[in-house]
């Protein structure tokens, strides 16, 4: 089985060493420790898995991670500096915009990810741009607010 | 932890004990094991070391409903100190009080005053302490910012509580300040390790690892209750690192990845004995009736239905165990860490302080996760492999394997005089349970019972309980009977209250959603409903809008008025109450879990719809703080006003009555 020995995450490469069908989410996991991709379904249903490929969301539950050799990967660990918040991530925290905070780390990338393509998404393209993502706690009114904040100031990146 | 243990595991300083005999008296979140050791006499113990860091030991958990935040405060509001210098140990079986479980909304009134009376008696240790370091009068000491302070002399809580090893018992009858007092209680302070949760920092139960850990799955049965006939194993142990046991019914692979123990799991060959089913998804209303252990209602009630709903918690079931000799510890999600350890003692037959249970914070649980079903299989799996295990449930075993909220089938009659005056009320409720089941209206004639019926689907608690299923079947039918008197249903339910709190939630709602100057229009509806549970008082108004092609309801609008007493976090208060009408909204709207021939039908989120982003109406909440009353918790009675509201909005838009949960079915 073809296998893959370098991926690109949050701005450094990293040696694996992993069967090209493995799922990307697995693989960042399992073997990289990255934990704040979480797992909530495992089929595309949820997006607590959700990071940045090449800038895009994406549900790494879905993908192999074949599919993403050579491009760049950002979890949300390598969001915004070490020590430093990324204005999503801190926009979350002054909306209160999570409870058991479970679901946050895939909200927060597909929030980015959407304030690229719309930097400033009325509450109606945040709903549809965003209803991908589960929070069962239901803090999305809050999320919408956190998005629409970030936004008011600048929040892509 | 012993007595004598304390200041061994703690180190030196300043300890209190905050003994508690009521806190057994607690509402129990389920069965309990036959193990349980004597529990111990203390509701929670609080140390200041020589680091002044003031700790808090606490059997509550964390998961989601911001308790560890709440208890911070509670905390604050006793002991001026940074927020950064105040921890709080919560939910680990070797470190924490005793305690039944993070249920029933009782964090707020029993263990919140707790943690404030040992913060104060903490607080006055340390007086006792500068006073006679410095040979001052008390009253010229000041107490603020992790320091206490007198003319020249300055002490920070480290400096004077270290190389002391005094401990002070103090009975949970000391009296607290009032409400209308207080500092650091009352405000919105934000989620205390939020910043952790953002970054993806926090460790979940799912996320956790163990050197040398194998991957672990369980072979379940293809039906509940089947029994295995015949396992070949070949094929998966011939695989390399994987382990597998079988032990009776109970089959489980293990290997060092995990997608090696999926394939293990696959290449298992079963037999199952099959089951007949005693009742589907359509069949079990009249399985409810026909099983009731006491007499049915008479037969011309009027009759609802309750589907099974499942609680979804986006972090599924999970445990990591790891054996050391005959001690077991086990990391697992729970909301009852001392219930997981009684049942893993139980399982093992080991004392129970040979199995210690720690719960991280945690990915939700909405009365989902109060027992062990991850921790005892991980612990068992461990146990055989001799290596620590990790168990993650997959989505689908969650939606199979976990327990359910009940169905219930509500039967309810009721005759008012013309002014609208109830004058008889009856309600028969069979297997959704007894929460919520009295009526809170002034009622001359009234019969509420409930009936246990035989459940074919394991169920137990949910967010609320059945306050969900009997505040529906309630409200809805004081909506019937205020139409058949012709009265606005908002006059109605006043004109059958004198409870002054439901009166002012009531109208607090009306008010906000401008319900008296509602504009009717084609296909559109306005519903009302209010209730009381668990020290809190709800009101709830929906404005729907009916698709005529479809026939299905969009909720535009909901406004709730919601009393728990004194709010101890404005913010988080809000937060839970919108999340009670979110979380509400898809029980009221669409969930439903499908079964039959013994198994669940729709086990996959494609199929088992949970509210997104688009379901949500435009959200307002009033929020009454009740400084003169002690506070409630808030995390459950939120969520009982949606369904009915909505129910009520529809019969408003077109006349039709929906008698079920879901009301899309």
């Amino acid at each position: 089985m073809a296998r893959v020995t370098e991926l690109s995450v949050n701005g450094g490469r990293r040696r694996i060493d992993a069967d090209s069908d493995r799922t990307l989410l697995s693989v960042l996991r399992d073997d990289l420790d990255l934990t704040g991709t979480k797992f909530g379904c495992g089929e595309g249903q949820c997006a607590a898995c959700t990071v940045l490929v090449d800038g895009v969301a994406t549900k790494s539950c879905l993908i192999k991670v074949g599919a993403v050799a050579g491009k760049k990967i950002v979890t949300i660990e390598g969001l915004a500096p070490a020590n430093a918040l990324h204005p999503v991530q801190q926009a979350f925290l002054d909306a209160d915009a999570l409870q058991c905070g479970y679901c946050t780390p895939g909200m927060i990338l597909g929030a980015v990810s959407l304030l690229r393509r719309s930097p400033n998404p009325s509450e109606a393209e945040i709903a549809s741009g965003m209803n991908g993502h589960i929070c069962r706690c239901g803090t999305y009114p809050r999320v919408v607010h956190a998005i629409r904040m970030a936004a008011a100031k600048g929040g892509k990146a | 932890m012993k007595r004598r243990d304390f200041f061994g595991v703690l180190g030196g300083g300043i300890l209190v004990l905050l003994e508690d005999d009521a806190i057994y008296a607690q509402e129990t979140g389920g069965p309990r094991g036959g193990n349980q050791a004597a529990p111990l006499e203390l509701g929670a113990w609080l140390h200041i070391g020589d680091t002044g860091v003031v700790t808090v030991y606490t059997g509550k958990v964390e998961v989601g409903q911001n308790a560890r935040t709440s208890l911070t405060q509670a905390v604050l509001e006793e002991l001026a100190a940074p927020a950064a210098n105040v921890k709080i140990v919560m939910g680990d079986t070797d470190l924490t009080p005793f305690d039944i479980g993070t249920v029933g909304s009782m964090t707020t009134p029993r263990m919140w005053p707790q943690i404030r009376k040992a913060a104060a008696a903490a607080r006055e240790m340390l007086l006792d302490l500068a006073a006679q370091k410095w040979s001052v009068d008390r009253t010229t000491l000041k107490l603020a910012d992790g320091k206490i302070t007198s003319g020249a002399h300055t002490g920070t809580f480290g400096e004077l509580a270290k190389g002391e090893k005094w401990t002070r018992s103090i009975p949970s009858s000391v009296p607290l300040h009032a409400a209308g007092d207080w500092q650091a209680a009352g405000k919105s302070v934000p989620k205390v390790n939020g910043r952790d949760m953002v970054t993806g920092a926090h460790k979940y139960t799912y996320d956790m690892k163990k050197p040398g850990m194998l991957h672990a799955k369980v072979l379940y049965p293809p039906q509940f209750g089947a029994t295995l006939i015949s396992l070949d194993a070949a094929a998966a142990q011939a695989m390399p690192g994987v382990k597998v046991v079988h032990e009776g019914n109970f089959v489980a692979v293990a290997a060092p990845e995990h997608e090696t123990a999926v394939r293990a799991l696959a290449a298992l060959k079963a037999q199952w004995q099959p089951v007949t089913a005693e009742a589907d998804d359509h069949s079990v209303f009249q399985y409810f009736r026909q099983t009731s252990t006491n007499a049915p209602a008479p037969a011309n009630l009027t009759a609802y239905t309750i589907a099974y709903i499942a609680h979804v918690p986006l972090e599924p079931r999970a445990a990591l165990a790891e054996w050391e000799g005959d001690r077991v510890t086990v990391w697992t999600g729970s909301q009852r860490p001392f219930g997981v350890r009684s049942e893993l003692a139980q399982l093992f037959g080991i004392p129970e302080e040979k199995a210690r249970v720690i719960v991280p914070d945690t990915g939700s649980g909405y009365g989902g996760k109060h027992n062990g079903d991850a921790a005892l299989e991980a612990a068992r799996i461990s146990k055989a492999v001799g290596k620590p295990v990790k168990r993650n449930w997959t989505r689908d075993e969650e939606m199979m394997w976990a327990y359910f909220r009940p169905g219930g089938l509500i039967e309810v009659a009721g005759k008012t005089a013309p002014d609208g005056t109830i004058t008889e009320w009856e309600f028969h409720n069979y297997n959704s349970g007894g929460s919520g089941l009295q009526s809170p209206y002034s009622l001359a004639s009234r019969k509420e019972q409930f009936h246990q019926s035989k459940s074919p689907l394991r169920q137990g608690s949910y967010r609320g309980l059945a306050a969900t299923a009997n505040h529906f079947v309630r409200e809805s039918y004081m909506d019937e009977l205020a139409h058949a008197v012709k009265m606005d249903p908002l006059e109605f339910r006043l004109k059958n209250t004198k409870d002054e709190r439901l009166r002012a939630v009531i109208i607090a709602a009306a008010d906000k959603f401008n319900w008296k100057g509602r504009q009717k229009a084609p296909l559109k509806g306005f519903g009302i409903a209010a209730g009381f549970e668990k020290g809190g008082y709800v009101a709830t108004c929906a404005e729907v809008d009916m698709n005529a092609d479809t026939g299905t309801v969009k909720v535009r609008r909901a406004v709730v008025a919601f009393e728990c007493g004194a709010i101890v976090n404005p913010e988080h208060l809000r937060n839970q109450v919108e999340g009670g009408v979110i979380m509400g909204l898809g029980g009221a709207l669409f969930e439903e879990v499908r079964f039959g021939q013994g198994k669940i039908l729709n086990t996959h989120l494609k199929e088992y719809r949970v509210p997104r982003f688009a379901d949500v109406p435009v959200i307002e909440s009033v929020l009454l703080d009740r400084k003169d009353i002690v506070s409630a918790g808030s995390g459950e009675t939120p969520i009982v006003g949606i369904a009915p509201a909505i129910g009520n909005a529809i019969f408003d838009a077109n006349g039709r009555r929906i008698r079920r949960l879901p009301l899309m079915s």
